[in-house]
């Protein structure tokens, strides 16, 4: 497998995967960046034009013709897509925010914890990421709906006089984010702490500095990466979600990833569906391109 | 710093593991509960279960899910393995750049763009979509999951032994499976868990690219939840539970017996 033995075997190792992810990952994006400039219409596929490869170079000429940027045309003067994208990166950032507020002091616990129990308890907090999603999400709606646990235990023990609608809230869809990314802000952040060197905070409390201010002058700026690849890890998918907007929140405002959704399977517009997802991915190419960076330099950082 | 457990750590993991613990406990009692009513406790029974085991469209969809998650897992890990070689093992071939950029993409890129692009490429090619294209779809979402995994064992093992092998004379291929195979084999199957998993839970992707015929467990799971809790879904969702408990303490525990201190942890950026 080495490189001095560029024989057709050590190459098919590259190309294999290569070829899978061209084939899936990236021609897909151009259909998709294609279609965004097409028009719908009443056909099967439901858009137009269709580029026609046996009429050569006029059927290229007329495809061209074809392209038009109606559709995003529409994604910047229809209101109902800006404020589905503002909504999305408000939910987003809040969410982040709520996730590294409950997430970090998790994290800086789980290092603080006897050396024999940490990867137990690790493990505990690993374990709900490997249950399914929609399942965690759906647990919820059995807690907060209308006759739930929630409002129940409420109204027995007399906080509340009548039931609370939780549900199709946005108290509700943040709950789901925070319920559902924990895991991904808490490790990234163990991840760092764990590696951080003990001796630096016993050499700033030999010089006098209180715990608190070594905390925050040693062990915050340490924990920085881990943070980052935690938020950026949460921010990003949650961005465009689907699942917990649409099972626990309402229905008056929506997230761009239920405008597509949307767009696609109930208005069959797939032209506009596409125009909505390349300009989501505009939005998300830079966090993707750091997070991408961070994620090359830790693992190929630490050869 | 001493290490110790302070009144908060121990306040912060607890409240931390509680949040994280009882809504999944909650929806495991109720499945147990003999009243139809979600919200009113009526006694123990096994009642949903039966029922669930009578539901012919549930499980034709869980058996749907469980070949979907063996196929696509196994391939996503030959490839997501392949794909941590070259990585580690190729050095800066032509490429590259792009190649680690269609890896790591995949692993926090919001689910509809993913699915959107996959059903537009089955419908320009004419594919017709169903239980194949699930399968495509599942193995390119989850190959960048392998890699990440395998590739951070891979760096992390002594390579000498690999150049031991190669130096007395044992071909690439031969050093590559009786030496460093065994070696990454840990975060094979792990990687191979995960990918099964990611796979068995999906609902975003599948149902873009699902077709007539080709309803996974998740997309009947989430049909029926828009219409309001059921019992028979609590069931349903126990019965997962517990599968992925099981399954990932097995292999905890496994790891445990083989002497390796740290747990494969399966959020990219935690490696």
């Amino acid at each position: 497998m080495s490189t001095q033995s560029g024989t057709w075997r050590a190459r098919l190792v590259v190309i294999l995967p290569y070829a899978w992810l061209l084939a899936f990952f990236l021609v897909p994006f151009l259909i998709v960046l294609k279609i965004s400039l097409s028009q719908t219409a009443l056909a099967q596929p439901p858009y137009e034009p269709l580029f026609d490869l046996g009429a050569g170079w006029q059927g290229l000429k007329d495809f061209i013709a074809g392209l038009s940027f109606e559709n995003y045309q529409r994604l910047v003067t229809d209101s109902l897509y800006l404020d589905s994208y503002l909504r999305s990166l408000t939910v987003a950032a809040l969410s982040t925010l709520m996730l590294l507020l409950a997430g970090f002091p998790i994290a800086y616990a789980l290092t603080r914890m006897p050396r024999r129990i940490q990867p137990m308890l690790v493990i505990m907090v690993i374990l709900p990421f490997w249950t399914s999603f929609l399942i965690r999400v759906y647990a919820w709606i059995n807690i907060l709906q209308r006759d739930g646990l929630l409002n129940q235990t409420l109204l027995a023990l007399g906080i509340a006089d009548e039931p609370v609608a939780w549900l199709a809230s946005d108290t509700a869809i943040y709950i789901g984010m925070v319920y559902s990314y924990l895991p991904f802000m808490v490790l990234p952040i163990y991840a760092t702490l764990e590696k951080l060197d003990e001796s630096l905070l016993e050499a700033a409390a030999d010089l006098g500095c209180p715990p608190w201010k070594a905390f925050w002058l040693v062990t915050i700026p340490l924990a920085l990466p881990g943070v980052a690849a935690g938020v950026l890890l949460c921010f990003i998918p949650i961005v465009g979600e689907f699942v917990i907007p649409d099972l626990l929140g309402g229905s008056d405002q929506l997230m761009i990833g239920q405008v597509m959704w949307t767009e696609f399977f109930s208005n069959l517009d797939w032209p506009a569906a596409s125009a909505v997802a390349v300009v989501l991915l505009c939005l998300l190419i830079v966090p993707i391109v750091i997070y991408q960076q961070m994620q090359l330099r830790t693992l190929e950082g630490s050869r | 710093m001493r290490r110790g457990a302070s009144w908060f750590s121990i306040a912060a993991i607890g409240l931390g593991l509680a949040f994280l613990y009882l809504p999944i406990a909650i929806l495991v009692i109720y499945s147990f509960n003999a009243s139809r009513l979600v919200t009113v406790w009526a006694g123990w029974s096994t009642r949903w279960y039966v029922e669930l085991f009578h539901d012919q469209a549930m499980l034709d969809a869980a058996w749907i899910s469980l070949r979907v998650g063996l196929l696509s897992a196994t391939v996503a890990t030959i490839l997501g393995t392949l794909a941590a070689l070259a990585l580690v093992r190729m050095g800066r071939f032509r490429g590259r750049l792009l190649f680690s950029g269609m890896i790591y993409a995949p692993l926090i890129l919001p689910e509809v763009i993913t699915g959107l692009s996959l059903l537009l490429l089955f419908v320009a090619a004419s594919i017709d979509r169903g239980f194949w294209t699930i399968v495509i779809a599942h193995i390119t979402l989850t190959v960048g999951f392998v890699t990440v995994i395998v590739q951070a064992r891979l760096l992390g093992f002594d390579r000498s032994i690999e150049e031991a092998a190669m130096d007395l004379g044992a071909p690439p291929v031969k050093t590559f499976f009786t030496i460093t195979l065994p070696l990454i084999a840990p975060a094979v199957a792990a990687g191979w868990m995960l990918a099964f998993a990611l796979s068995l839970d999906d609902l975003v992707i599948a149902s873009f690219t699902t077709g007539p015929g080709a309803t996974t467990l998740p997309i009947r799971i989430y049909s029926e939840v828009r219409l309001g809790v059921k019992p028979e879904i609590n069931a349903i969702c126990t019965i997962m539970v517990a599968v992925v408990a099981i399954g990932v303490i097995a292999a905890s525990l496994l790891s445990k017996l083989r002497g390796e201190d740290r747990p494969a942890m399966p959020v990219p950026g935690a490696i």
